[in-house]
């Protein structure tokens, strides 16, 4: 199972296998927005948007990972895009509306924006909050208390 | 027009959980709304990576704690996947008969406070009640009520007491019981049903947009359960339907999920009697532990069976393996082997030990299970350690609550907290 050998064709996508059978594709970052437009049609619903941070493992160091969910098909649909630090990928808000909040989340958690989107601020952290805690570099300990400390905390 | 913008929650008495709303008015309708989450984010996904996969059970039974051994389930299960081993039946069975008790405890803790809201106290109190026998269920097999960590990785900790079956039928009878009178309290009840009918109503559209998934887009009349259309565990052994809304508002909302504790509950009913006998435990002489680890250190192996602290009950040799993978490289012995033998010994020590443990083969892996409140699911990369190099949990209430803005807009204020309610907000599985 996979995807239909037209869309396989039409894009620059290249297959990797998983251990759980869900056919994922590597995309390129720009063919993402018109891929999704096309998938529309049969997936419909955005299930995840998430994102993995390779530092130092990889060449590009985040893969931000789509899950998507065919309930006519009765499939499951992993898409990923590679993006160096810095790079943006396009939103994908104005197809499925949950992508507003899931790329809030990744925005907030990786630092990762995305292109277009509507209201791209931090979601589970509050504003003042430096750095983006699921990067790899962002150590586990370190705490940023939004009042002043009487006593500093114990490393 | 003047406008009055007002700030219901973080810390709001009729808030379940901690939630801020900030909401526009006209007189008492809500012209715009705006859902501030995060309040209880405590970093769930960066501590998992930071742990081995063993250690991460226990913080699974904190996502969704209303019903924690779904939680549990869908973690093992990605485990699993990604270890490649299978489960032995006893423990599939028993799984989904646990797994179906805490969707019951899910929705009644859910359906409970939606009565509240609306001024149907005695509904509180009967669901409460219901979940009280329910817990107590869970609690003669798994040693605790609320954070059971009870289905682990390979299996589940413990085979069920002796007179579990008697007591699982007591508590089902009791949440009959519970469910009937509730129906009779609120389903024609004229107050409630003007309070919820056409209230907070998603199109199916929309539904599908948001991403919703569980009882609340069922509410809507679409027809998708993780358990039908991707059958795992024995869910395709047993005879069960999908309750199905109309209209997709609160009344709907309620009354899927009314309908899904029957269907719950004849899963359960099922899967007891299709579940073969456990192994007869054995009451022959018993030998304490200490005296066994002491023969073993003299080359001695002392006959009998070992005498295991309470919280260890269920764990024994004999009935082990029927609850319990056996696969030596990933799970770990039984405590009879541990105190007896120096394999089990070692092959314990390897699997606690930091930096050895359980180390799947590197790949990443996604499994969803038919949770609380829709599609649960763990999303693991590992790269061959043995700790997660990135975990991440599918949490069907964070599609749910984006939803929740446009939902309640043109409604009126006393209409949030029953729709909050309705969709059954879990801050652990929300803010993670």
């Amino acid at each position: 199972m996979g995807l239909d050998q037209e869309i396989e064709k039409e894009f620059s996508l290249e297959r990797i296998e998983t251990a759980d059978d869900i056919p994922t594709y590597y995309c390129e970052k720009e063919e993402l927005l018109p891929l999704m437009e096309k998938l529309k049609k049969d997936f419909e619903i955005l299930l995840d948007i998430t994102a993995v941070d390779y530092l130092g493992k990889r060449e590009k160091r985040f893969e931000v990972v789509y899950l998507l969910l065919s309930l006519t098909k009765k499939l499951r649909l992993r898409i990923k895009v590679k993006l160096d630090q810095g790079e943006k990928v396009s939103t994908l808000s104005f197809l499925w509306k949950n992508a507003n909040w899931l790329e809030r989340e990744v925005y907030d958690m990786f630092g990762i924006e995305f292109e277009g989107h509507p209201d791209l601020r931090r979601i589970l952290l509050y504003p003042e909050f430096k750095g983006h805690p699921l990067r790899k570099d962002y150590p586990l300990k370190k705490s940023q208390p939004r009042i002043e400390l009487l006593r500093p905390e114990r490393e | 027009m003047e406008k009055m913008l007002l700030n219901i929650g973080p810390s709001h008495p009729a808030m379940h959980g901690t939630i801020q709303i900030k909401v526009e008015l006209d007189g008492e309708r809500i012209i715009k709304a705006d859902v501030e989450i995060g309040y209880l984010h405590r970093g769930f996904e960066k501590t998992a990576e930071h742990r081995t996969y063993m250690q991460v059970l226990p913080y699974t039974d904190r996502l969704n704690y209303v019903s924690p051994l779904l939680n549990n389930l869908a973690y093992a299960m990605a485990v699993e996947k990604l270890l490649g081993i299978d489960v032995p039946p006893r423990a599939k069975w028993l799984r989904m008969i646990f797994g179906e008790i805490s969707r019951i405890t899910d929705h009644l803790t859910c359906i409970a406070p939606v009565g509240m809201e609306l001024g149907a106290f005695t509904v509180f109190l009967y669901m409460i009640k219901a979940r009280e026998f329910l817990w107590n269920v869970l609690d003669a097999t798994t040693g605790a009520r609320l954070t059971t960590s009870y289905i682990r990785i390979g299996g589940v900790k413990a085979d069920v007491p002796e007179n579990f079956q008697d007591l699982l039928k007591k508590a089902l009878q009791e949440t009959r019981k519970a469910v009937k009178d509730v129906h009779g309290l609120l389903s024609k009840n004229p107050i409630f049903l003007k309070r919820t009918r056409d209230v907070a109503v998603v199109s199916q559209e929309e539904a599908l947009s948001y991403g919703f998934t569980g009882p609340v887009l069922r509410s809507t009349g679409y027809y998708y359960d993780v358990r039908k259309a991707f059958p795992y565990l024995y869910y395709d052994q047993v005879d069960f339907e999908v309750p199905l809304g109309e209209r997709g508002d609160n009344y709907d909302r309620y009354m899927v999920r009314m309908k899904e504790i029957d269907q719950s509950i004849r899963i359960i009913e099922q899967s007891l009697e299709k579940m073969e006998k456990g192994p007869v435990r054995s009451e022959d002489e018993v030998v304490e532990a200490y005296e066994a680890i002491k023969a073993s250190h003299e080359g001695k192996y002392l006959d009998g069976k070992l005498k295991l602290g309470p919280n260890l009950e269920g764990m024994e040799k004999e009935v082990y393996y029927q609850i319990m993978a056996k696969v030596p490289q990933y799970i770990l012995p039984p405590k009879e082997d541990l105190y007896r033998t120096m394999e089990g010994m070692i092959r314990h020590f390897k699997l606690i030990m930091s930096g050895h443990g359980l180390q799947p083969p590197a790949g990443e892996v996604y499994v969803p299970v038919e949770g609380g409140n829709g599609e649960l699911g763990f999303y693991i990369v590992s790269d061959g350690g043995d700790r997660p190099y990135r975990l991440h949990l599918r949490a069907p209430v964070f599609s749910i609550m984006s939803a929740l803005a446009k939902m309640i807009e043109g409604h009126y204020i006393a209409d949030v907290i029953p729709t909050f309610a309705s969709i059954n907000m879990i801050g652990g599985e929300l803010d993670r």
